[in-house]
């Protein structure tokens, strides 16, 4: 199949950017959508022009690296899918197909395709683990967990971190992310010593870091590869309400001198 | 872990959200009470004529309800003050915009406009204020309730009609001695507004904003609480659709059939 391509281009993090037209011919239906990139940018390479800039990794939708917003949406028009897991056959014969970055203030274009993501990950530095001791590994069984906490923090678990919940929100929102990651800690028993901080922590970097806030239009929720609901983000709510009301930080009782 | 102050909190994305919700759930309890309170504007001769004129004097009277139409208007305030700050914030979390972008694949339209929805009842309630609210309060040249003999005012506080009494400024004056304020016909002031075609129509196109707002903003009220419940969300979102039609279109009801019944 020929399609045009309407791509991001963008030299560096400064650089003005703009969408540029690329034909490509000759692409398999069965192709996925990043080798469909491939096959372009080898031929940019031969024409000695420069590469179209994008992330990917594992290509099987576990790592959430690859991250496109294509055709208006985070992924395509495919769900439950990222865009490594897209094919080439949920296109036209002949269709103009946008491929853009996820666009957010927090996560600042580094060439064409390829975003910052790192304030995620400082979310996840602020709040998003637990303290365990150091030794051998406890007997799987040892604390008895309820099936259904068991299940919900592991739907939670299943985010990969990519980012269409922030690409698909009109307000460039990471409450899905932050939620999913402060249920899968605070459904289980291990999460709970540190739950009240973790919430108060994990929000207030998603605000340093310039997200916006949810208004609960549930695109996140349509987007997300992973069908994580927005029910978490109900439960973010809930707990930091709770931890904003009821905690109070310690208080050191001894002091040196 | 980085801990937070009680101004932070105030400050916080989520903090926000809560007293969007907290305000825009207080003011569906409103219009709650609003419809109620103006479904007696189908009564009509004097009987109904009467009902509505001691309705508005208990409304700006009775200290309670006083107290709430006090915190009505500072959840108006609010909300909009909260809203606009959001909304500013959200504009600033996505400064460069997609060169293509389709919203309708993932959200609704109410969900995606609740601002302009909002800025929409804003005008409204501007235009509706000063329609009935201020000419109520301020206006000495309202038309006064008068008895069915067509000529004797009535007493605001005891809807006593006074035969002979003269309206002199707010107040009935018999014999010259001031026997209190008149009661003002509030219910003449609603008949006469929707007698005019375009008046009755900016009205039911301002409840028909209400209810694309209210279609969002119900069950998301809930959500931003917390109130999120694989078993109870249904029904919120039920409820909230239903109640996002019936409320408004009981509402605009009243100046339709006003227009084209009441002569
Ligand atoms: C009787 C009048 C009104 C009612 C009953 C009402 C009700 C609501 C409710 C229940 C919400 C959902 C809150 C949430 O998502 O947490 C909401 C959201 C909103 N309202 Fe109103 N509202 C009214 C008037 C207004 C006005 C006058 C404005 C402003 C100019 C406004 C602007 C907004 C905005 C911008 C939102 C979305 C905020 C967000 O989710 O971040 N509303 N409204
Ligand atoms: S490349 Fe790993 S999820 Fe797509």
């Amino acid at each position: 199949m020929n399609l045009k391509l309407k791509i991001w281009r963008q030299k560096g993090p400064k650089a003005e950017g703009k969408m540029v037209e690329y034909p490509v011919n000759d692409v398999s239906p069965d192709m996925s959508f990043l080798e469909m990139l491939d096959v372009l940018n080898d031929h940019l390479v031969e024409k000695g022009d420069e590469p179209v800039a994008f992330e990917h990794d594992c290509r099987e939708g576990i790592c959430g690296s690859c991250s496109l917003y294509i055709n208006g949406e985070p992924h395509g028009p495919g769900r439950g899918i990222t865009t490594c897991q897209l094919h080439m056959r949920s296109f036209k014969e002949g269709e103009t197909v946008y491929i853009e970055p996820w666009r957010a203030k927090a996560f600042p274009i580094i060439k064409d395709l390829v975003t910052d993501r790192s304030a995620f990950d400082r979310i996840v530095q602020s709040g998003g683990f637990i303290s365990v001791n150091t030794g051998s590994p406890v007997d799987a069984n040892a604390i008895p967990i309820r099936k259904e906490s068991a299940d919900e923090a592991f739907d939670a678990a299943t985010c990969i971190g990519c980012g269409a919940c922030v690409a698909s929100c009109k307000n460039a929102s990471a409450m899905l992310f932050v939620s999913a990651k402060v249920s899968h800690l605070s459904l289980l028993p291990q999460g709970q010593p540190q739950a009240k901080e973790r919430v108060l922590a994990m929000v207030a970097q998603m605000d340093a870091e310039g997200f916006g806030n949810c208004t609960n239009t549930q695109a996140c929720e349509v987007e997300c590869p992973k069908g994580i609901s927005i029910e978490h983000i109900a439960r973010m709510n809930r707990e930091y309400l709770g931890a904003a009301i009821s905690y109070s930080p310690p208080k050191a009782t001894v002091g040196g001198d | 872990m980085s801990t937070q102050s009680t101004n932070s909190f105030f400050l916080s994305s989520l903090s926000k959200k809560y007293f969007m919700a907290a305000t825009g759930l207080f003011l569906i309890v409103f219009l709650i009470g609003h419809i109620a309170g103006n479904l007696q504007l189908f009564m009509s001769g004097y009987e109904g004529r009467l009902q509505f004129n001691e309705y508005a004097v208990f409304m700006t009277t009775f200290i309670p309800v006083k107290i709430l139409s006090y915190i009505t208007y500072f959840c108006i305030v609010f909300h909009v003050v909260d809203g606009v700050a959001l909304t500013i914030q959200n504009r600033k979390a996505r400064p460069q915009k997609y060169a293509y972008s389709r919203p309708d694949k993932n959200t609704n339209f109410s969900a995606r406009n609740m601002m302009v929805l909002g800025s929409l009842i804003l005008i409204f309630l501007g235009v509706h204020m000063y329609a009935f609210w201020a000419q109520y309060h301020w206006n000495d040249q309202m038309p006064i309730m008068l008895h069915t003999d067509g000529v004797s005012p009535l007493l605001k506080e005891t809807s006593a009609a006074i035969k002979g009494g003269q309206v002199v400024g707010t107040d009935v004056v018999l014999n010259g001695e001031v026997l209190g304020p008149v009661m003002k016909d509030l219910y003449q002031i609603v008949m006469e507004a929707y007698q005019v075609w375009w008046v009755t129509l900016f009205y039911v196109i301002s409840m028909v904003v209400l209810a694309f707002h209210l279609w969002h903003g119900f069950a998301s009220g809930f959500q931003s609480l917390g109130l999120n419940h694989p078993r109870y969300m249904p029904v919120i979102v039920i409820a909230g659709r239903v109640f996002s039609i019936v409320v408004p279109a009981l509402f605009a009801a009243i100046p339709i059939y006003i227009f084209l019944f009441v002569k």
